[in-house]
């Protein structure tokens, strides 16, 4: 019965399941809660979530989660935030209009730019596999949970807007769209975020938690 | 760099995989959580699962299916056949499935598309287009797997699901599909030029040059396959290094 412990915030955005089921693929016991007694009891958390920005913030103020996820962040207890989850972390997003965030990662939440930098058309979503790489203002990857990744491995990418934390020591990871750099995972003390699916990125995923439930 | 998917695509009916014909003739080729694990294993990007199920009997066997490769599996998985309501859509993401495409629903009723994606976002929805060739460069949306014309351009469908919150186009030619003659290119290309949002192109690859003509001259965002896959002429493995010597980014 010594599973290493997750609880994953359950605020009715999007589809848990496979967050679970990844935890679990890794051995983690995976609560799935929004009780705020189970949260700050928790040796460590997801905040998942997809869909939209301002939805999601909703959720989060309707179950009175902000607060709630605010003080966690002042507590030792550490906490992944994936793709919408990441965003969710920073000050504010611009998606219909500004909406403010959780503000736990000075910065905010842009578009995709939606032609390359040569100018030309590119897709929106951002979606596939897209390859991971150390921000070269960030201090390598050493304590983070990509520790046991390396350069190049290739994570699983959906979205259309991409957090810039205003600190640029905040981003350890980064990937290229059409010669842009977005923020592939961003972190700073216990908080981190992937933008990417570590549950739906295959082995390159599940040791990203595997890392992550032994933090 | 974004990779170029590659996608195999299954078939199920009856708890199988199948392969048809120019959607008939089907032959039998395997139990699909078997198969969902060698292409994981083979470096799948994706993989696709259609219910072909003709009636709503054999419904349950697809949740089953898709429950047992999502414990196995952890990559995105996408499925459709039969979806019909926003109701549909949820119980199938709660199965395991990380998309959920959408095909002749979202002819009879395109505001399941807008329903749908607000509800779950557009990441999840991919409409499924099956178009024929009826003139020169003008195709048309056909829909109750290929049996019932609609009337409707096919750029100009996608247009319209696009614009309805689909994340992505599942684009097959029905001409080409289960030929082995390669992707209709033109259909492709002027679908993938039209829109904003990432094309998946799918019917007609015989070959590894017909994955990388799809990517190359197609402009398709993704490619599916799935007898080449199936019947073991080539691995997924085998399609992405032939894709990155002709200089396609893939994930290997």
């Amino acid at each position: 019965m010594n599973a290493p412990e997750v609880v994953v915030i359950d605020y009715g955005v999007g589809n848990l399941l496979s967050v679970q089921r990844g935890l679990e693929h890794c051995g983690a016991k995976v609560v799935l809660t929004a009780e705020p007694d189970q949260i700050f009891a928790a040796k460590r958390v997801v905040l998942p979530g997809v869909g939209a920005f301002d939805n999601a913030m909703q959720a989060l103020e309707r179950l009175n989660l902000v607060k709630v996820i605010q003080e966690l962040a002042t507590r030792p207890i550490p906490l992944l935030g994936i793709c919408l989850g990441m965003q969710l972390l920073l000050e504010e997003s611009e998606e219909f209009g500004i909406t403010a965030g959780l503000g736990l990662i000075p910065g905010r939440v842009i578009p995709v730019p939606t032609q390359t930098l040569s100018g030309e058309k590119q897709k929106i979503p951002h979606i596939g596999w897209n390859s991971l790489h150390p921000s070269s203002t960030s201090v390598g990857w050493d304590g983070t949970i990509l520790q046991d990744n390396s350069p190049g491995d290739a994570a699983y990418f959906v979205h259309s807007f991409m957090a810039v934390p205003s600190d640029p020591s905040h981003r350890i990871a980064e990937c290229r769209y059409g010669g842009h750099l977005i923020s592939a995972t961003i972190g700073r003390d216990q908080i981190t975020g992937c933008q990417f699916h570590p549950e739906k990125s295959g082995e390159v995923g599940l040791k990203i938690l595997r890392r992550f439930i032994t933090s | 760099m974004l990779a170029k998917r590659i996608i195999p695509c299954l078939d199920v009916t009856a708890g199988r995989v199948v392969k048809g014909v120019s959607f008939v003739e089907l032959r039998d080729a395997g139990d699909p959580v078997e198969i969902a694990r060698r292409y994981d294993d083979q470096g799948a990007d994706e993989l696709t699962f259609l219910d072909i199920t003709a009636t709503s009997d054999d419904r349950g066997i697809i949740f089953r299916i898709i429950e047992e490769v999502a414990r196995q599996v952890f990559i995105p998985l996408t499925v459709g056949g039969g979806v019909r309501q926003v109701e549909d859509v949820r119980n199938l993401l709660n199965a395991g499935a990380d998309k959920v495409s959408i095909n002749t629903s979202a002819v009879v009723n395109p505001q399941l598309i807008a329903d749908a994606s607000a509800r779950y976002g557009s990441q999840c929805i991919v409409v499924a287009i099956d178009a024929k060739q009826v003139a020169p460069g003008h195709w048309e949306v056909f829909t109750h797997g290929g049996r019932k014309a609609t009337g409707l351009d096919a750029v100009q469908w996608a247009l319209k699901m696009q614009k309805l919150g689909a994340g992505e186009i599942l684009l097959t030619s029905m001409d080409r599909d289960g030929s082995k003659i390669g992707f209709d290119l033109p259909l492709t290309r002027a679908v993938s030029d039209a829109l904003e949002i990432p094309v998946i192109a799918s019917g007609g690859v015989g070959n590894l040059q017909h994955l990388v003509d799809g990517v190359k001259q197609g402009g398709a965002d993704a490619v599916l396959a799935a007898s080449i896959f199936h019947y073991g002429e080539y691995t997924v493995q085998q399609a992405k290094q032939f894709m990155a010597q002709q200089g396609i980014e893939v994930r290997l």
